[in-house]
């Protein structure tokens, strides 16, 4: 049985983690723990290593609260275990948001919400990525507990900043394997006044890369790349898309009235003789960008799942050559870069022997299993296994704020 | 400052460590006469100057893995270089050191504008990256003042910035790639051509890591299409509390400039003395803003911000109607530095970030100290990320007054983290703010980031005496204090 430590403060937050270190005790370090289910099982038969079962969980949801919002200096501070929702809300109201676009997990994880701090560790954006950046590039500054159980901070709350080494980055991505993070400082940035989208109807896939490349190498900052081959495009809730009756290549423009409209009406121009158009308003494009973000797709089911990050202009090929010997269903985000792939069935690998090999062959990348049942995600490295050079540096960085290997053990690798 | 102090077993082998050195890279690439090594015996900070024991440059990264390896085997330190214009010594050499300059490291290897990057070697200028892909309507954004000679490489342990931060990011968010050597020779690929890496964002911690932790020895950069249009206001205001209103309006109106930056009146005087470019020389401060995008977009900005500007109170408004006099705007500006350079025989440019609504209380204070100190001071700001460059006039001729200037400056950056900001916005820590650390980290703050040193190079060979006042060994940070069997918190709730 599991037993959950619901420190309310940084301080109770230190307490438990020096007597965790003291003990050698591994922890489960948690947020509100909707995405449980990505990364290495830590809990339950498949998790913990060898004879270090993982009993107990930290949760950090009790750091809530938003301490400092300046919406005329872009800058929130907020307790890491403060809801997302209550952030976005908060931003929303000053008409600013976070640009990251932080995917939502619920149906694929089977929990709602989803706090800041869980965000940042996952270091998961959404389709604005390409412009905006991820959420690593929206983190000011950083409070944590080391598995040492020594409070440490990072950054500050300006964007200007480069006092000291950057260890705000170094927790984005982490997945709460460096330190329990407490409180967390970020950017926040104007929402636009005007969302559109352009479609671009019936592309194979190669045709719309090619499309997608165009649009992102024109100067009409397109704010988000993604094609939805026929059968992913038809399950859209937005009914030109899931309409449409093949594969639908979407791209998005964002920002003032006026630009809006001319950059739209540049962008059709450039893409007119690649395919039939079709334009989404700002209902619609909210809601097809919100399903492109969560991979609304494929959250349901318990097919494996795979997103890979990869060259941008290998995408179609890539998806291609694991098609070949593991059939299954694509799309792509981030104008190719962004690929999320769900294979048709089961696998004793999950696939990740093919994808991997696949990824290799096109210039590399990062391929993670999203979704696969405890027993595969325990045996199969669920992230992009690490040459040897890098992974021992890694462990080292592991050591260095958790020496005794207590803070999500094995979550991102074994061993670490 | 005081720097570690020479290793005299080290220098005893100074012969010995030429000719291992030699045997490494070809003999003219290991300077060791003192003439040419004068060359290297500081960076853009002047005031502090050390001859190297040696220098080497490599041509290759197998070279550079050769030279790392021997130095960490013989116990040598090292002190890597770009192109030297590091404001705050962060290429400053030490005396039983190799400073290891990548100036043969000059190569553009491979532009993929089908991916939107460029592959490049670390000596490559930062202006060389947007020369080589302008043909193609591409740049590469983050623009530091000094781009005609600063090099990538330098960008990246530097995390260095530029007028077009607030909008298009530092170097950080612009890079996606690295391929570096650890102290030890070892050669590590980070990243590619795909986005968000994998495993520890050691690409994040490499950038503005000053030349501690690695050697970088390719970087693969992000190129952007161009905005089609670019169009400056150049607003006068009274004081610069309203022109620093002015900017919080723009940016609470949705507003994200490209540029935004503001002088206060001694540095407008001075730089429109030098480059007569028409500033209003009655005004307290001048706030310059840059849109970019298409046309339409600009056009419709510009007045959004004239009329925020009228709102405020500005005194002046001036729009540029032609790409010449957006130029001309911007000339004053880019030639402040110079500008004060020949009002007074020496200045000392600060570097500290503050939130940008403390700056009427900052600039009061400024001007307090600037009486004390009996030093005059001009100001120029990166108004939209609230990073503040004054500028200490001093000479150094009179006894006394570099030091005069030091502390006026030390007390200016005590200033900025009391506010809430930081010690350095885009120079770097280097020499110059190693001792100030303290006054913006806990001695466990400062002991973690030094663990973090310990994981790349636990010999601590690479550029010591940088970035942090204490040394300590990596042993003895490593250590736990451990407490077993203590209560265990009994007042937690738990479930």
């Amino acid at each position: 049985m599991t037993e959950t430590l619901t420190p309310e403060n940084a301080d109770q937050v230190g307490e438990v983690l020096a007597w965790a270190a003291g003990e050698e005790i591994p922890l489960e370090i948690a947020g509100a723990a909707t995405k449980r289910g990505l990364g290495r099982p830590l809990l339950g038969a498949h998790g913990g290593e060898g004879n270090r079962i993982i009993g107990h969980s930290l949760d950090l949801s009790g750091l809530s609260g938003i301490t400092l919002y300046e919406p005329e200096e872009l800058v929130l501070t907020a307790g890491a275990g403060t809801s997302l929702a209550e952030i976005e809300a908060a931003v929303a109201e000053k008409g600013q948001q976070l640009a990251f676009e932080p995917m939502h997990m619920a149906l694929l994880y089977g929990h709602e919400g989803g706090t800041l701090g869980g965000a940042i560790a996952c270091n998961l954006a959404g389709p604005r990525r390409i412009n905006a950046g991820a959420a690593r590039d929206h983190v000011l500054g950083v409070q944590g507990m080391s598995g040492r159980g020594e409070a440490f901070k990072s950054g500050g709350r300006v964007v200007k900043n480069v006092t000291g080494y950057d260890l705000s980055k170094l927790m984005s991505g982490s997945y709460g394997t460096l330190a329990a993070l407490t409180e967390i400082t970020i950017k926040v940035l104007p929402a636009p006044e005007k969302i559109r989208t352009l479609l671009v109807l019936g592309l194979d896939d190669d045709a719309a890369a090619r499309a997608m490349t165009a649009a992102l190498n024109s100067s009409h900052e397109v704010s988000g790349a993604a094609h939805l081959p026929g059968p992913v495009a038809g399950q859209s809730a937005v009914s030109y898309v899931g309409g449409a009756g093949g594969a639908v290549t979407a791209l998005r423009i964002e920002g003032f009235s006026p630009s809006v409209a001319a950059r739209l009406e540049a962008l059709r121009d450039l893409l007119a003789s690649f395919g039939t158009l079709e334009e989404l308003h700002s209902a619609n494009s909210i809601k097809l960008w919100r399903e492109v973000r969560d991979a609304a797709p494929f959250q349901t089911g318990d097919q494996p799942l795979w997103r890979l990050s990869a060259t941008p202009s290998a995408g179609p090929a890539v998806v291609r050559d694991i098609a070949a010997a593991l059939p299954g269903v694509a799309f792509y985000d981030w104008g190719g870069g962004l690929i999320w792939y769900r294979l048709d069935g089961p696998s004793d690998d999950g696939g990740a022997d093919v994808v991997r090999t696949v990824l290799a062959n096109h210039g590399g990348g990062h391929a993670t299993l999203v979704r696969a049942d405890d027993a595969v995600r325990a045996r199969v490295p669920v992230f992009q296994p690490q040459d040897k050079g890098l992974a021992a540096l890694s462990a080292r960085v592991k050591d260095s704020f958790d020496p005794r290997r207590i803070l999500n053990p094995g979550r991102m690798y074994q061993g670490v | 400052m005081k720097m570690p102090d020479p290793d005299q077993a080290v220098l005893a082998r100074r012969a010995e460590i030429i000719a291992a050195l030699r045997a490494i890279v070809p003999d003219q690439s290991v300077i060791a006469d003192e003439k040419e090594l004068a060359v290297y015996e500081s960076d853009g900070l002047t005031a502090y100057h050390q001859l190297p024991m040696i220098v080497v440059l490599p041509e290759n990264v197998a070279q550079v893995s050769e030279v790392l390896a021997y130095c960490h085997q013989n116990n040598v330190k090292i002190v890597p270089r770009g192109a030297g214009t590091s404001l705050s010594g962060g290429a400053l050499p030490l005396a039983d050191g190799v400073t290891l300059g990548l100036g043969k490291f000059n190569r553009v290897l491979e532009i993929d504008y089908d991916n939107r990057c460029a592959r490049v070697q670390p000596g490559v200028t930062n202006l060389g990256i947007s020369q080589a892909v302008q043909g193609e309507g591409f740049y590469y954004a983050p623009d530091p003042s000094s781009q005609i000679a600063c090099t990538i490489g330098g960008n990246v342990a530097e995390n260095s910035g530029g007028v077009h931060c607030l909008k298009y990011g530092l170097t950080t968010n612009n890079i996606l790639g690295l391929e570096m050597v650890l102290p030890d020779g070892e050669i590590l690929r980070l990243g590619g051509k795909h986005m968000d890496s994998e495993g520890y964002d050691l690409l994040g911690l490499m950038t503005g890591s000053e030349g501690l932790l690695g050697i970088i020895t390719e970087v693969t950069v992000r190129i952007l299409p161009k905005p089609t249009t670019a169009r400056a206001l150049m607003i006068g205001f009274d004081t610069s509390e309203a022109g620093g209103q002015c900017v919080a309006d723009i940016i609470s109106d949705g507003i994200i400039p490209g540029g935004m930056e503001m002088m206060d009146g001694p540095a407008i005087a001075a730089a429109e003395a030098f480059v007569q470019v028409g500033y209003p020389i009655d005004v307290g401060a001048l706030l310059l803003v840059e849109l970019d995008g298409p046309p339409a977009e600009v056009d419709y900005l510009i007045e959004r911000v004239r009329g925020l500007a009228d709102a405020r109170g500005a005194i002046s408004v001036r729009v540029s109607e032609s790409e010449e006099e957006r130029e001309q705007f911007w000339a004053g500006r880019k030639a402040a530095f110079p500008a004060i350079g020949r009002l007074t025989p020496d200045y000392y440019c600060m570097d500290g970030t503050i939130p940008r609504h403390r700056l009427p209380e900052v600039l009061a204070r400024m001007a307090e100290m600037s009486k004390k100190y009996d030093l005059g001071v001009a100001n120029v700001f990166h108004a939209g990320d609230g990073n503040l460059h004054p500028l200490i006039m001093y000479d150094a001729n009179n006894p006394g007054e570099l030091e005069r200037a030091e502390d006026f400056g030390s007390d200016i950056l005590r200033l900025c983290v009391e506010v809430g900001g930081v010690l350095t916005g885009e120079h770097g820590v280097g020499v110059e703010k190693r001792d100030l650390m303290g006054v913006m980290f806990s001695e466990e703050d400062l002991n973690q980031q030094q663990r973090v040193k310990c994981a790349f190079d636990p010999q601590q060979l690479l550029n010591p005496g940088k970035v942090f006042p204490t040394l300590h060994r990596c042993a003895e940070l490593g250590r736990m204090h451990i407490h077993r069997g203590q209560t265990r918190f009994p007042d937690l709730p738990r479930f």
